[in-house]
């Protein structure tokens, strides 16, 4: 008898099921019927179609007359008793301040980036929605293929052909904004000229978008070669207030335009950001570029199209593939992809190279809702834990409730209140933390800057509250569920009968996890930031201090040279195309006599002759240039022993390569010197490390200024005081060489950053798990204490046996976590760092001592003050 | 109020319980329907059915001891309380009337 009820039971879920929709009156009597029947069934027909004819009446008797009225009379308890729960969740708080503080602090550190996370998700979602049609309008996007080679990332940008195609071949098109990047550079007027940036667009721009115009017809403003649309802060810089319809603008010395239109300014939340538009068919008439029309120049124009209302999307894709495989045999090995994709889906959407202002990687995103996700989840989890290890002291006070009426859902009521109280007290604190981390976060790369505001709306403070209070139901749902089941009868006779100690193997999982992702982001935090370091002091081969770059702006150089060498702080000055180091490159077709195959890609920089000296670099053979005529032809060459290497040149004896001739852009020219090799590209990068010298002053783009000086800022005053004389319209672009390398290595900065906060968040909110884990061990063992020290157990010994459990742990999660990040940069991150440096004990160790020191505090604290207890005061009540 | 008009399985479901005396409950109920009327009574219906009977007043039901036969619940048991054996009277007053009325030859026809 007993066996069969073992082994066929009605389905649980069923049961369970039944009584919860049942009528209290009638419950006893259906799930009584209920079982005689399943009993019946069981014999007559098997175990299987007893449980599915059980599980069939159960929704069958699921009628008007079965089902439970929402019981008012306990709403109205709750919420009459919402004013007691609130004043015992005040106190309970206020008894606890060392758990409180614990949770809140917890909670807020772990609810900031669940707020930045909002403030995120906010304003991406805002993106482009101020476009009235924007459900309809999509961007056509191309992918571009060389022979085999299809690029495995689409490009935003597509062929002019494109845009001309959709406006006149596609019927489902209503109209199709075109824009084609470029329409940038300085803008005269009259006396004033600014330096805006702009886009070429054709007529249909302010049908397709949104964008307000204040003056000007829609339609026609663009219709007219040489029109141009300006924003009214563009308006404002070039006519002050004065009016500017109608007026003529110079562009670059060049073309006058017409002024057609003024328009509102773009708004911030658009992911495309221009401060004029010019009119494309002024292209047609330029000519600028014979290849503007071509198939495969997929680089520069912009086609948005304004669908015609339930347009059939899936056709026009095969439509627009179609399309583009009838143009395949246009360019030789060529091919071009067309899709589409919506509007609103740009700024989070498929990652497009070439995007017409920045967006937020699609990975990014997920990437960091998930990290916030999981910290979200880990530190609600961690209040679960706390509140349910305090269960010994609270389940009492449950007890005494329910004996004086209280039914399972007013204590569920008052737990979730306490708990939501705490996770709105978090929010005042995460709020702090938000405004404090915001700049931090946007500063972390310069692309966020533009991208998003954050700024605190009252909408934003409302999802805020609401998150607090979802976070708070989440996180206290547990502990509710648990104390309204207490039983009261046997909780006041003996407390320790309360059973809080059933899941301990998962606890145990979550403090290892929980303590090998704080122990990796230290450890990763540590070793990227030695490698930040690094990077900064790298010895490049040549001198990079006390030199400032200025960007030439298209200005003469020698006036300003001459200037600049009057100063008494300069020391030296000379020129060059571009800033080598920084991670720029620029490849030259190099070959020499002797090799016969077919020419090589080498780096190079055009320089004067006061460049190599400047910067110490080291001849090794030959001389340095000598001063020439900007008319000169270029005769002479200064290479690296690189290149030496590469094309084998006087088997590599630098004194017998001098004097060699090689042929560089197919012109012939002797090589004068040998310099020492240095780092060309970035000093995480050694793979273009093969660079020639030519003479080249009519090609420079930046002065280089050597000083010295006490007091740069003052020296940095005297020289834009020099450059305002030559250049009044351009502000000075001086950088220090340092801060320029400096900034290439923005993104590791960040990553350390990153890292540094995420560890110390992850650090946080471990050890507040372990303190719960710790308290709850040692509060559930305190009679086994009490009696040991009686038995005459020392507290040292006592202390040795608390904590023993979490030292294990604690290795484990060291032994998981060390390893796996070792390999992790050892193998993957820092084998595309070249020159990078060893991983050494002390990244590798500092950190976890760190947490296990900090750890090992934590227990112990918790441990003594249990070992120290007397005895007797915990063994007299029993 | 319907008052005392009984609909034909209530009537059936009433007679039952007359008849099973002390041990009307609800799957007996359904199975001495089975037996007597030959249709099958299905649980669900019977349960509404006396549900009903007890809100109209005909029928009172009391808690029985717990048995180990239904998982430790106990059977409700129901009883004719005055007002349902008077409906129930009423109503074969009613037939008995009407089959008086009917000779005895037009039935033999069928």
């Amino acid at each position: 008898m007993r066996m069969d009820k073992k082994e066929t039971h009605p389905p649980r879920w069923a049961e369970k099921f039944l009584s919860w929709y049942c009528k209290p009156g009638l419950l006893e009597d259906l799930q009584g019927d209920l079982h005689e029947y399943f009993q019946r069934n069981l014999k007559a027909q098997g175990a299987t179609r007893a449980r599915l004819i059980y599980i069939i009446d159960v929704f069958k008797f699921l009628r008007l007359y079965t089902i439970r009225k929402p019981e008012f009379i306990n709403f109205l308890i709750n919420w009459i008793m919402l004013g007691s729960y609130i004043k015992t969740s005040g106190r309970s708080i206020m008894r606890n301040k060392l758990f409180s503080a614990i949770n809140i602090v917890g909670l807020s550190v772990s609810m900031a980036v669940g707020l930045l996370m909002i403030g995120i998700i906010s304003d991406i979602s805002s993106y482009d929605k101020f476009h009235e049609k924007h459900d309809r309008i999509y961007r056509i996007t191309s992918v571009y293929q060389w022979l085999e080679n299809k690029d495995n990332q689409g490009n935003a940008s597509n062929s002019m052909m494109v845009g001309k195609a959709v406006q006149e071949n596609f019927p489902e098109v209503e109209r199709a904004a075109v824009l084609h990047t470029g329409y940038s550079g300085d803008f005269q007027v009259g006396e004033t000229t600014v330096t805006l940036n702009g886009l070429w667009s054709n007529e249909s721009v302010f049908d397709v978008f949104s964008f307000t115009l204040l003056q000007g017809n829609m339609a026609a403003a663009l219709r007219q070669p040489f029109s141009v649309v300006l924003t009214e802060t563009a308006a404002r810089k070039l006519f002050g207030d004065g009016n500017a319809m109608g007026k003529t603008i110079t562009l670059n010395k060049d073309r006058q335009y017409t002024v057609t239109g003024i328009m509102k300014d773009v708004p911030t939340f658009s992911h495309m950001k221009f401060d004029v538009l010019g009119s494309l068919n002024t292209r047609e008439i330029l000519q600028v570029d014979d290849r503007e029309w071509k198939w495969d120049n997929v680089w520069s124009t912009y086609v948005y199209v304004l669908m015609q209302k339930d347009a059939d999307m899936e056709a026009f894709q095969q439509k627009l593939t179609a399309y583009a495989r009838q143009n395949d045999n246009l360019i030789p090995n060529v091919k071009v992809y067309l899709g589409f994709q919506p509007l609103t889906d740009i700024l989070i959407g498929e990652d497009l190279n070439n995007q017409l202002g920045a967006t937020f990687g699609k990975i990014t995103f997920w990437i960091f809702l998930a990290i916030t996700t999981i910290i979200l989840l880990s530190a609600a989890f961690n209040y679960t834990n706390l509140s349910i290890a305090r269960a010994l002291r609270r389940s009492r006070e449950v007890g005494v409730r329910k004996i004086i009426g209280a039914v399972k859902g007013h204590i569920i009521g008052q737990f979730a209140v306490e708990s939501v109280i705490i996770s709105l007290l978090a929010l005042i604190f995460a709020f702090g933390l938000f405004v404090l981390l915001k700049p931090h976060l946007l500063s972390l790369q310069s692309d966020l800057h533009e991208l998003l505001v954050l700024d605190v709306s009252p909408a934003l403070i409302g999802y805020f509250i609401v998150f607090a209070i979802t976070i708070g139901l989440l996180a206290g749902l547990f502990p509710a569920l648990f104390f309204s089941k207490i039983n009261a009868v046997k909780v006041l006779k003996d407390v320790s009968s309360v059973q809080v100690f059933r899941k301990i193997t998962m606890r145990k999982l979550l403090i290892v996890l929980q303590y090998s992702i704080s122990i990796i982001f230290i450890t990763s935090m540590l070793i990227m930031h030695k490698q930040y370091k690094h990077f900064l002091a790298f010895n490049f081969g040549f001198t990079i201090d006390n030199i400032v770059n200025i960007s030439l702006q298209g200005n003469k150089a020698d006036p300003i040279i001459a200037e600049l060498r009057a100063l008494p702080e300069v020391q030296n000055v000379s020129m060059s195309r571009l800033i080598t180091s920084t991670g720029n490159y620029w490849g030259v077709y190099m070959k020499t006599d002797k090799d016969l195959a077919d020419s090589t890609m080498v780096w190079h920089n055009l320089v004067d002759e006061n460049y190599l000296p400047l910067h110490d670099f080291a001849l090794l053979a030959g001389k340095n240039f000598t001063a020439k005529p900007d008319s000169a032809k270029e005769t002479e060459v200064i290479v690296n022993q690189q290149i030496l290497k590469r094309f084998n040149i006087a088997s590599q004896i630098p004194s017998d390569a001098v004097g060699e001739t090689v042929t560089l852009d197919n012109n012939n020219v002797t090589i004068i010197g040998v310099v020492k090799d240095f780092t060309y590209g970035k000093a995480d990068n050694n793979n273009s490390n093969e660079v020639v010298f030519r003479y080249g002053r009519k090609d420079a783009e930046y002065i280089n200024v050597k000083f010295v000086t006490n007091d740069w800022p003052a020296t940095r005053e005297k020289i834009e005081a020099i450059w305002k004389k030559h250049d009044a319209i351009h502000p000075m672009h001086a950088k220090l060489y340092k801060d320029q390398i400096n900034e290439g290595f923005d993104g590791l900065r960040a990553s350390v950053k990153l890292a540094t906060f995420m560890a110390v968040m992850a650090i946080c909110i471990s050890s507040l798990g372990l303190l719960g884990m710790v308290v709850f061990t040692t509060e559930t063992r305190l009679r086994e204490v009490s009696i040991r020290k009686v038995l005459g157990a020392s507290e040292g010994k006592l202390i040795f046996l608390l904590g023993r459990g979490f030292v294990v742990l604690l290795a484990i999660a060291t032994f998981i976590s060390l390893p796996l990040t070792y390999l992790f940069f050892e193998k993957v991150m820092l084998v595309k760092l070249s020159n990078h440096t060893s991983i050494e004990a002390f990244e590798m160790f500092a950190g976890v001592i760190g947490i296990l020191i900090l750890a090992a505090i934590l227990i112990g604290s918790q441990t003594f003050k249990i070992a120290r207890t007397n005895p007797a005061d915990v063994l007299k009540n029993e | 109020m319907k008052g005392t008009n009984l609909g034909e399985f209530e009537e059936l479901v009433l007679l039952t319980i007359a008849a099973l005396m002390s041990e009307a409950y609800s799957v007996a109920i359904c199975d001495e329907l089975e037996k007597r009327a030959g249709r099958s009574a299905k649980l669900g219906v019977v349960h509404a059915v006396l549900n009903r009977l007890e809100e109209k007043d005909l029928v009172k039901s009391r808690l029985g001891e717990a048995t180990s036969t239904r998982g430790g619940k106990r059977k409700r048991y129901y009883t004719l309380t005055n007002t349902g054996k008077a409906s129930l009277l009423k109503a074969k007053e009613v037939r008995d009337g009407l089959w008086s009325l009917i000779p005895n030859m037009s039935l033999k026809n069928i």
